[in-house]
């Protein structure tokens, strides 16, 4: 783990110190540091309820913290104006859970509502680019005229993860990206996060429960517990760890199953 | 980022090199584009022309994209254009593009004349399903309340009470203020007016009458359409978008019978309440103006009233109130029940709600008054 925070050092896309998060009189995060290196998948694994999401979203800056700091591409968020901060969101995809696709919008106009923002590109240009995002992530081109009322679950994942996609961040948060897929869903998931990432050099943050994720997408996995990060490691530095909720959660039934 | 994209023409022998440099990235996308669209007018020529893009520093979707669509436009017949160079690093996002077909997008349809008449059209043919709906829901909740009737355990009392809270007792404030403010300025127009005839009394006989019969029930139907009417909407028209009322019925809930009779209940009850509340706000505000403003003391001011107004007066506007609380509860509702899966939907049917809401108010008023006229009252 120490060799792990001196290579992050030198080139941290993410860099969070201290964060501390309190909701009324329950402090959710206490203290907190993490570092997440370019071009790594970083799989984010925790109990329910303690504060996976609530860490993502502070760092997306959904949610106010009452100390530390986070630096995004070396921008600390906190003293950035506005025009930095922007060129930070430019340059980072967030997928959430239930996906959030703008529902009076069509899969197309939803891909291309950040290119609208932010591009200055003919509609042609954006139509073509909306289908090679729509291939990248596995749906059909007929997909893009629908709404999001009109689409299951694993497809509005699938959107959401295009939208996330389509002005190629450096950066992609993705909240528990497989859950509510089938397994061959979520394996394929697994695997276009895996070819993007090689593809287009993201870097993946994902928060997941899913440890076949763990397995074959994750270069690296941080555990929250207390409000701290209690391991960040590999996934055999994971298996030989002694806390007693990692040693539940990689030598209990289910990550015995897909280990074998 | 180092440098700003460049797309050169080099000859080498009898063949055209078109040599990519730089960062061909979403960023410079619209130079990336004009570039490419530049490059395209060569599709002519004879000559063999290949894309080099062993320069490219930096390349993602947008320029990959690009550098394909390039690639096809130059592509002639049976013979495809090549892109040389390729690094390792890239040559997946280049694969993943090149499986693309880039299929023409629908047309988004322009405004004809047909169309507008067709809109037109659905409009009209639209009002008797808005009819049908409401009388369809009109007997479903009877049916709810006959089954709750023969099965009083049926009746979700702590529902209806927190209704009941809701529409009525948080909107008394408003409600007597609204109602009190306009109290007040009837009996300020009347007496600046009457008075011109030295008919200063006669102010409290129209504010009586008019307070009683009509007005104390009409506002404070139009205003409980608008804060009570869209607050139901909006509530089961977002139930309705998570799939919470679908949840109820496979359980074997009725949702009408859980969701919308004690809301309608609720609103029954509450409407001659506030109804009654207001006209006495306003009789009130209306007294103080008389005395204040006209010189007509308390004492004689209620002397006049007992003269002028009778109980038929107050049972006339009285009687009004739950019929109109039903009418705006039932449409609400099926408003609620109408929205579809998106945010604009919702706000749509929430407009509606109140908008017909207010409209059979003043409809259901209207009626009402040609049927006390001919009983006499």
């Amino acid at each position: 783990m120490a060799q792990d925070t001196q290579s992050a050092i030198q080139n941290p896309i993410i860099r969070v110190r201290d964060i501390t998060v309190q909701f009324g009189s329950t402090r959710v995060l206490d203290g907190l540091n993490l570092d997440v290196k370019r071009g790594e998948i970083l799989g984010f694994v925790g109990p329910s309820g303690a504060g996976k999401s609530v860490l993502t979203r502070t760092i997306i800056g959904l949610v106010p913290k009452i100390a530390g700091s986070i630096e995004v591409f070396g921008v600390d968020l906190d003293s950035s104006n506005t025009a930095q901060r922007r060129n930070v969101e430019r340059r980072w995809g967030v997928l959430f859970q239930q996906g959030a696709l703008f529902s009076s919008l069509t899969v197309r106009q939803n891909i291309q509502f950040p290119m609208r923002e932010y591009l200055r590109v003919s509609q042609r240009l954006m139509d073509e680019i909306t289908m090679a995002k729509l291939a990248m992530v596995g749906l059909k081109p007929e997909v893009a005229e629908r709404f999001p009322s009109e689409l299951s679950g694993g497809m509005i994942k699938r959107v959401a993860l295009a939208r996330a996609l389509s002005l190629d961040p450096d950066l992609v948060f993705l909240d528990e990206p497989t859950s509510g897929l089938d397994p061959i869903g979520a394996g394929d998931f697994d695997e276009l996060v895996r070819t993007l990432q090689r593809t287009l050099g993201l870097t993946v943050f994902m928060v997941t429960h899913d440890l076949d994720s763990l397995y074959t997408a994750c270069d690296r996995i941080a555990v929250l517990g207390n409000g701290k990060i209690i391991a960040a490691g590999s996934i055999a530095d994971m298996q030989a760890s002694q806390h007693p909720w990692l040693r539940q959660y990689f030598h209990g039934k289910r990550a015995r199953a897909v280990m074998s | 980022m180092s440098g700003d994209p460049k797309l050169e023409r080099i000859a080498k022998g009898n063949a055209l090199a078109l040599c990519a440099t730089g960062t061909w990235t979403a960023s410079f996308a619209p130079a990336l584009e004009r570039m490419v669209a530049d490059a395209e007018e060569l599709a002519g020529s004879p000559q063999n022309i290949f894309i080099d893009v062993s320069e490219v520093a930096k390349l993602d979707t947008f320029g990959a994209w690009l550098i394909e669509r390039l690639r096809r436009s130059l592509t002639k017949g049976a013979v495809e254009a090549q892109i040389a160079g390729l690094s390792a690093n890239y040559s997946s996002l280049v694969d993943e593009v090149r499986r693309v077909r880039a299929s023409p997008v629908a047309e988004t349809s322009a405004i004809t004349i047909t169309g507008m008449l067709e809109q037109i059209g659905r409009a009209v043919a639209g009002v008797g399903g808005t009819f049908a709906g409401l009388i369809d829901m009109l007997g479903a909740v009877l049916a709810a309340g006959v089954h709750v009737l023969i099965h009083p355990r049926s009746l979700r009392l702590t529902s209806t009470v927190h209704h009941m809270e809701q529409v009525c007792w948080r909107a008394v404030p408003i409600i007597v203020l609204i109602t009190f403010l306009i109290g007040c300025i009837i009996a300020q127009q009347g007496i600046f007016h009457f008075r011109r005839f030295g008919a200063d009394i006669f102010v409290v006989d129209m504010l009586g009458v008019l307070v009683l019969r009509e007005i104390g029930v009409l506002l404070v139907a139009i205003m409980v359409a608008g804060r009570s009417g869209s607050a139901y909407t909006a509530e089961l028209g977002s139930m309705k978008m998570r799939e919470e009322i679908d949840a109820l019925r496979t359980m074997g809930f009725d949702p009408i019978e859980v969701l919308v009779l004690p809301r309608m209940l609720a609103l029954v009850l509450a409407l001659p309440i506030l109804a009654f509340l207001g006209a006495m706000a306003a009789l009130y505000g209306g007294g103080l103006v008389a005395w204040l403003y006209g010189g007509v003391d308390p004492e004689a001011f209620l002397l006049r009233l007992r003269d002028a107004i009778s109980i038929d007066h107050f049972i006339v506007g009285i009687v009004k109130a739950p019929v109109m609380a039903a009418v705006i509860g039932i449409v609400a509702c099926v408003e609620g029940l109408a929205v579809q899966g998106s945010a604009e939907s919702l706000g749509q049917h929430t407009t509606a709600s109140v908008v017909k809401g207010i409209f059979f108010v003043i409809v259901m008023d209207g009626v009402f008054a040609i049927f006390f006229a001919s009983i006499g009252m």
